[in-house]
């Protein structure tokens, strides 16, 4: 390819575009940090005084403590139980052809198009309507819901990719069914479970809107804790918080381009 | 028959799980058409009622701004979004991209409650932004974004990108690269190369972007809710409104019924869209 002046000017230019859209989605973080050491309790740009108050008043919170205790808790039920109905679901989706497996389906994807708050009205009104009280079991109910959709397409997807002649191998060998799922067929899908348990559990720890309509005071979770501490108080506590959340996310991002290739994993490359 | 082990176990758990998605899709439906008797959480007898008050303007012109917010927010999306997946495939520099995807996708896994709460601190009159600007002289008083459509948008464009990043650059990444050369090889320059070739065939991508930039602004609850103040009022904030401030939970689960009807009309649309793109066979 040749180079004219044109060209030299079209590359530049898209990369100080780039480079501002870049720019775009780093703002809020940046600007989240710089709140986050804000000695005063109201917010000023730029800072008068600086101090790590704020991260303290973080950990101190009970509200937030008990948010993160009852997310960690939902989110690990949550994506398990997901992750087991969900394997099953998949599996017999792979492989066999049954009765009422299409109404299956699409009532079990159904959350990827249903709003989140039309999830948390509808489990809220059933809930009420036969009398099961707003209770860690019927959060845990919820977050199964959401996620489950996305667990069932990382195992479909890690089933269709599956060689079937390895099953066939250990059948012919005098294997039992059972024998060849938990010596063959769940070994190998080992790791599309994990990443799909991991992105439940991810989504679930996140969720905020359909949980907002379930959760009382004492099963409150963290993103709920959040939002109700930005509706009482204006100090930037929350800035603390959202830096340590921002600081893991992008370093689980960075760990998992390390070791397996983001290109790779959303299929980009 | 052929043998099928496990069929039993397998579908048990999933069965139970949809009889309770199907079961609360019901309870939705079934208080829909139920009256709301004040100051009692329990609805009354059957009517048509609830729907009738969803034709009131307030609830029409929550639908608009709804739908408004859903057009603005998938355009300046995929605007931004396509220059930064379209960077980010054709940089030649390893580094460069993986910085860019870490840089893209981080907020995807910030919950929006977060990401919300940064842009409070960026756009309020006492924010990042209106200090910048004063500090600098360019205004000479604040400008207000926070109880705004601009300034919910602008979170809004901030929350879906990640998604509309992933899907276009997986389009483009799809594209068969030999159709630029050839193209190039008949000396066309790189912006007819781009105009005629990657743009077109990225077509297939750009509409699925658009169907989830529309499906994750209309359920987006926080962001209108923390920004728009109770200014912007779409119909996920009414709906909470509803049965959170006033307990009409029949008029609640209408609305959100008649939101849901709605989503389910413009995802067919945008899928009779893509078959009929597919059906062109140029892609």
């Amino acid at each position: 390819m040749n180079c004219t002046p044109l060209d030299h000017l079209l590359t530049w230019s898209g990369r100080i575009l780039v480079a501002l859209i870049l720019g775009f989605v780093l703002l809020p973080f940046v600007v989240v940090l710089i709140a986050s050491f804000n000695h005063s309790s109201i917010l000023t740009f730029p800072p008068q005084d600086w101090s790590l108050r704020w991260y303290a008043h973080a950990f101190e919170y009970d509200d937030f403590a008990d948010g993160v205790k009852n997310s960690l808790i939902i989110a690990a039920f949550g994506s398990t139980l997901a992750l087991v109905a969900g394997t099953g679901f998949a599996y017999v989706l792979n492989r066999y052809e049954f009765r009422g497996k299409a109404t299956l389906h699409a009532v079990l994807m159904s959350s990827l198009v249903i709003p989140n708050f039309t999830i948390g009205l509808g489990l809220l009104i059933l809930a009420a309507s036969v009398s099961i009280p707003r209770s860690m079991g019927l959060l845990v109910f919820l977050h199964i819901t959401i996620v489950l959709p996305f667990v069932v397409r990382s195992v479909y997807v890690s089933l269709q990719n599956f060689e079937r002649q390895l099953e066939a191998a250990a059948e012919s060998l005098g294997a039992a069914p059972r024998r060849v799922l938990f010596t063959i067929t769940l070994p190998l899908l080992l790791p599309g479970l994990a990443a799909g348990w991991l992105f439940a559990a991810i989504l679930s720890f996140n969720e905020f809107t359909a949980s907002l309509f379930l959760v009382n005071q004492r099963t409150q979770t963290l993103p709920v804790a959040m939002y109700n501490y930005v509706r009482e108080y204006a100090d930037p506590t929350l800035a603390a918080v959202s830096v340590i959340y921002v600081v893991a996310v992008a370093a689980m991002l960075i760990l998992a381009h390390i070791f397996f290739r983001l290109e790779k994993v959303l299929n980009v490359d | 028959m052929t043998k099928r082990p496990f069929l039993g176990w397998f579908v048990t758990p999933a069965g139970l799980i949809a009889i309770g998605i199907a079961a609360s899709f019901l309870a939705i439906l079934q208080y829909s058409l139920r009256a709301h008797v004040p100051g009692m959480l329990d609805p009354g007898g059957f009517t048509f009622d609830n729907f009738t008050t969803l034709l009131k303007p307030a609830y029409g012109k929550a639908f608009i701004t709804t739908v408004l917010l859903c057009f603005w927010t998938a355009l300046f999306t995929l605007l931004i979004g396509y220059p930064l997946a379209f960077a980010m495939l054709r940089t030649r520099s390893g580094w460069v991209r993986g910085a860019m995807l870490i840089i893209t996708l981080t907020p995807l896994f910030l919950g929006e409650v977060v990401r919300t709460y940064s842009w409070i601190i960026v756009l309020g009159n006492q924010g990042f932004l209106n200090s910048a600007l004063l500090g600098l002289g360019l205004i000479d008083e604040p400008i207000s974004f926070m109880f705004t459509t601009m300034g919910v948008v602008i979170a809004l464009v901030h929350f879906t990108l990640p998604i509309v990043v992933i899907m276009l650059a997986a389009a483009i990444a799809h594209i068969d690269r030999k159709l630029e050369q050839a193209a190039f090889s008949l000396g066309a320059g790189r912006v007819r190369v781009f105009l005629t070739v990657t743009l077109p065939l990225s077509v297939p991508g750009i509409v699925a972007a658009s169907s989830t930039a529309f499906a994750w602004t209309f359920s987006a609850f926080a962001t209108p809710q923390m920004i728009g103040g109770g200014q912007v009022v779409t119909i996920s904030t009414l709906v909470y409104q509803v049965g959170f401030a006033s307990f009409n939970f029949p008029l609640a689960a209408s609305l959100s019924l008649a939101g849901l009807l709605f989503t389910i009309a413009v995802l067919s649309i945008f899928n009779l869209g893509m078959r009929r793109i597919e059906r062109q066979g140029a892609y």
